[in-house]
């Protein structure tokens, strides 16, 4: 075997020609690589295409999750139960900050794959930073707001409307903050250990994942924060 | 320091919990100190608990499974007996403690009974049907099992330690909110319930990912075989709706935990917005266990028939309607909730439509025996059972469907009867089935078969007895979850269902001779050929029990049923193909990252029960801290030698030349 020069391309292309235990009837030779997309019948796909993919599927659970959240924000949105109303406790300025804040870490982790991608340690690590800082300062800005809030009485505890509220936002913050700690820890994984495959797996997984929390928190935005300020 | 947790926290004066609970542990400290003293910790440890092998983790689901269903069935007997002998009198159960019973018999055997059952087979058969070596995530599925294992201690635990909820086994509001509910009952439901359910989430995602990306070369999705398609489709569902259930949990648990409002009575909350979410996953959830249940019979009918299942695409277009229309359904839990006629309306149509799909599938599975050469061997006899009950289940089923019928028997006990009907015949049946079918997959050992039927027959009579008088009860007007009852006409039913009963625990006992007397017989039931039934798919191509890596080379295959057509080849041609060319073999390495995960995942849902924080942010801690050291490691698989993969292959052809030998020689060949 070892007498090619890609002894592992053509030991896995001659697994797929050669059909041992006959479980085929037609011509084979034509079957493709064995490391297909996965889909129709080519074979398995490669690890890469396998852990985005499963990640992605992860990811739409989650959002189904935040629906959820979302759905109960819809229901609640009246039950003020006589105390503040979503509109009284908007505040439309720090929000812009808090997005700006996450869709610019969003643009910094976007180019910190493509350094990933070039295998550029450095550029890698100094985008991560830059999308660890914003992502700080957003789950700051939210704690800076809960804290206001809270401060003044209104919490979770004085009406439907405002669970719902700390809910929803509240599980995106904690998204986020999850999401910086598993940054940190991807960070010095890139340090120590390299751009080995499995690393870069996980920077693929890490990188949708931020991205989907820019998704929810648009969401978030619009029908929280906008349509409340404007109601 | 320790929360709300005290000694009285230990049922000390209650003699049924403090007795089960002394025996439990008797039991389980006679089982580790017998690993202990045999030395079986070192193969235990490096062969099941850190395995990630999925046919490991198959068994080991459906261990678990067993082990609770058991369990579940003790609350069954309980339940049963009681309500025979609290007519006009006090029965055995306090009430507190009968609310708990069923309360933990429904939570265990739909959380801890069905789906590590399901998710087992599903576990064991998929990646061998698919023709590939393991599922997509190796390590996550071990996981998820012992996330599930997590889940189900905790319900144990709760036994011992404190109480379990007195809520139903959906804890509707306001009733489970902390005003209402304030002992720690509800709280061990909602932990348990969320830890298991993070663990199913994870085995959706990993099956999603395997069936679509991970098929052996030439297996395109319409010659999957059909538990596959079912494995899909209840993979989706599980991926669509388990988060509905986590957000729904989390959102009752910061009510109970913080007094915030999403289900309260007062300041704005709203109980039905619980029902409603509750039930978009509840109802998606029993297609999740019927889903790969009519898959096994799928199966089953066409091997024993000797045909390619009937109408194998319409049977796809079946499975997918019924995936899609379960999740528009959920609003018939509580037409009585006041949504009006019209969204009553609705939801009674959309209802009645899913029976459509599944009865496409009963009469495909009719139209397979049609012409066949039936085998009537025990998980034949389970699917015809299953043919039976079943279709009465659905019918029963389609009558509440119908709003006005419903406003009279919800929460009846012919509502009690109508999903026993569905969930018994449906699902345990097929499991039932499909433990026998794949056992010696497993194992290397068929099941005796004369044990299996009368099993069968125990239990398919015992589920008549004791479920039929419940209909008849449930038309009486008798409602469910009754500790007391004051209607002395409703003594006869009563007492015909606890004659059920003794016949169901005879069909437990047969069973459980049945494994004992097939362990001590294994030698003359043995699977030399790795095709005990004369299978179609591609698992019944490897020996048996399959070698860790399943297949020596990844099959290529052609056609709907891949295994078949090689097989007839095969024996038309009087020889196997030729020897392959063997090669090494890359498989992912055991790892203990499961077990670690769910001994944390324990500590955190015991502290988070008694309000222990400083207890659950340092498991948190630990279990965050035991994450970076297993995403250290170096090492992510081990490396088979070709030498070896040949050794194992080339037995597993010895074993089948000589199967062709013995057919020439019967003169079977041409």
């Amino acid at each position: 075997m070892s007498d090619y020069d890609l002894p592992a391309a053509i030991a896995t292309l001659r697994r797929v020609r050669e059909d041992p235990n006959r479980l085929g009837r037609r011509g084979h030779g034509d079957a493709g690589p064995a490391l297909g997309a996965g889909h129709g019948a080519t074979g398995p796909a490669s690890k890469r295409v396998i852990v985005g993919y499963g990640f992605w599927i992860f990811l739409l659970s989650d959002i189904v999750m935040f629906s959820c959240f979302f759905a109960a924000f819809a229901v609640q949105r009246e039950a003020t139960a006589g105390g503040p109303t979503i509109s009284d406790i908007v505040d439309l300025r720090r929000v812009a900050l808090e997005t700006a804040a996450l869709l610019l870490s969003s643009y910094s982790c976007g180019l910190s794959f493509a350094a990933t991608n070039a295998r550029n340690r450095l550029w890698t690590q100094v985008f991560l930073a830059i999308t660890a800082a914003l992502g700080l300062a957003f789950v700051l800005l939210e704690a800076q707001e809960f804290y206001d809030l809270v401060r003044n009485g209104v919490t979770p505890q004085r009406s439907g409307m405002l669970t719902a509220f700390f809910g929803l936002v509240g599980l995106h913050g904690v998204h986020v903050s999850i999401g910086g700690l598993w940054l940190a820890t991807m960070m010095a994984q890139v340090q120590f250990k390299g751009f080995r495959t499995e690393i870069v797996h996980r920077l693929i997984c890490f990188n949708l994942f931020w991205h989907a929390l820019d998704i929810v928190w648009i969401g978030i935005f619009t029908i929280v924060y906008l349509i409340g300020a404007g109601s | 320091m320790l929360g709300k947790l005290s000694w009285s926290a230990i049922p000390i004066h209650e003699p049924i919990p403090l007795i089960t609970s002394v025996v439990m542990i008797v039991v389980i400290l006679g089982v580790l100190g017998l690993i202990t003293f045999k030395g079986w910790w070192p193969y235990l440890w490096r062969e099941w608990i850190t395995s990630v092998d999925h046919k490991r983790i198959g068994v080991m689901y459906c261990l678990l499974g067993i082990v609770m269903l058991i369990r579940g069935f003790a609350d069954a007997i309980m339940m049963r007996s009681h309500q025979a002998l609290a007519i006009n009198a006090a029965g055995y159960l306090p009430p507190e403690h009968y609310n708990q019973i069923f309360s933990a018999h429904g939570t265990i055997m739909i959380f801890f009974a069905a789906m590590p059952l399901v998710i087992g087979v599903m576990n064991f058969v998929t990646p061998l049907q698919l023709g590939v070596r393991d599922v997509a995530f190796p390590t996550l599925n071990s996981v998820s099992f012992w996330l599930t294992a997590s889940g189900a201690l905790l319900v144990n635990l709760s036994l011992f330690i404190g109480e379990f909820a007195r809520t139903g086994w959906l804890p509707y509001p306001p009733l489970s909110e902390a005003t209402y509910s304030p002992g720690v009952g509800v709280d061990y439901y909602l932990w348990a319930v969320q830890i298991s359910g993070i663990g199913t989430l994870m085995t959706g995602v990993n099956f999603v990912t395997t069936v679509l990306k991970m098929r052996c070369p030439g297996m395109g999705y319409f010659s999957m075989p059909m538990f596959c398609w079912t494995t899909l489709a209840a993979s989706l569902l599980i991926v669509a709706v388990f988060p509905i259930l986590t957000a729904t949990l989390a959102m009752l648990s910061l009510d109970r935990f913080f007094g915030w409002h999403y289900f309260s009575n007062d300041l704005g909350g709203n109980p039905m917005m619980f029902w409603n979410l509750i039930w978009a996953w509840g109802h998606p959830e029993v297609y999740i266990l019927v889903l790969p249940a009519f898959g096994i019979f799928s199966e089953i009918f066409s091997t024993f028939s000797g045909k390619p299942l009937f109408g194998y695409r319409s049977m796809v277009a079946a499975t997918l309607f019924i995936c899609l229309v379960s999740l528009m359904v959920w609003l018939h839990h509580f037409f009585t909730m006041g949504s009006g006629p019209a969204v009553n309306t609705a939801f009674g149509i959309s209802t009645s439509i899913i029976a459509v799909g599944t009865g496409v599938k009963i009469f495909n599975w009719i139209f397979t025996m049609y012409g066949g050469r039936v085998r009537f061997s025990v998980p034949m006899l389970w699917s015809l059972g299953f043919i039976f009950t079943f279709v009465i289940g659905g019918m029963t089923g389609v009558l509440l469907a119908v709003p006005p019928a419903d406003f009279v028997l919800h929460n009846s006990m012919f509502l009690v009867a109508h999903f026993h009907n569905v969930i018994v015949g449906g699902v345990v049946f097929a499991l039932f089935a499909g433990i026998h079918y794949w056992f010696p997959k497993a194992f290397g050992f068929r099941l005796h078969e004369g044990w299996g039927k009368a099993a069968f027959w125990c239990a398919f009579i015992g589920f008549w007895v004791t479920f039929a008088p419940l209909y008849v009860l449930g038309l009486e007007g008798m409602t469910r979850r009754l500790q007391h009852v004051e209607i002395e006409a409703w003594r006869p039913m009563l007492y015909l269902s606890v004659v059920g009963v003794v016949i169901l625990i005879a069909g437990v006992v047969c069973q459980i001779t049945q494994l004992v007397v097939s362990i001590v017989r294994r030698d003359a039931l043995r699977d030399l050929t790795g095709d005990p039934w004369d299978g179609r798919s591609l698992e019944w191509a490897t020996p048996s029990p399959a070698p860790f890596f399943n297949f020596a080379t990844l099959p290529d295959v052609a056609g709907e049923e891949a295994y078949w057509g090689i097989k007839l080849q095969a024996i038309e041609s009087q020889q196997l193909a030729p020897e392959p060319r063997y090669a090494d073999i890359e498989m992912p390495v055991n790892s203990p990252v499961g077990f670690y995960t769910a001994f944390f995942a324990t500590v955190v849902g015991f502290s988070l029960v008694w309000q222990i924080w400083w207890l659950a942010i340092l498991g948190l801690a630990a279990a965050y801290a035991g994450f970076v050291v297993f995403a250290w490691r170096d090492i992510h698989e081990v490396h088979v030698p070709a030498e070896e993969v040949a050794r194992v292959d080339r037995a597993r052809r010895a074993a089948r030349e000589a199967l062709l030998q013995r057919l020439a020689h019967q003169g079977a060949t041409p």
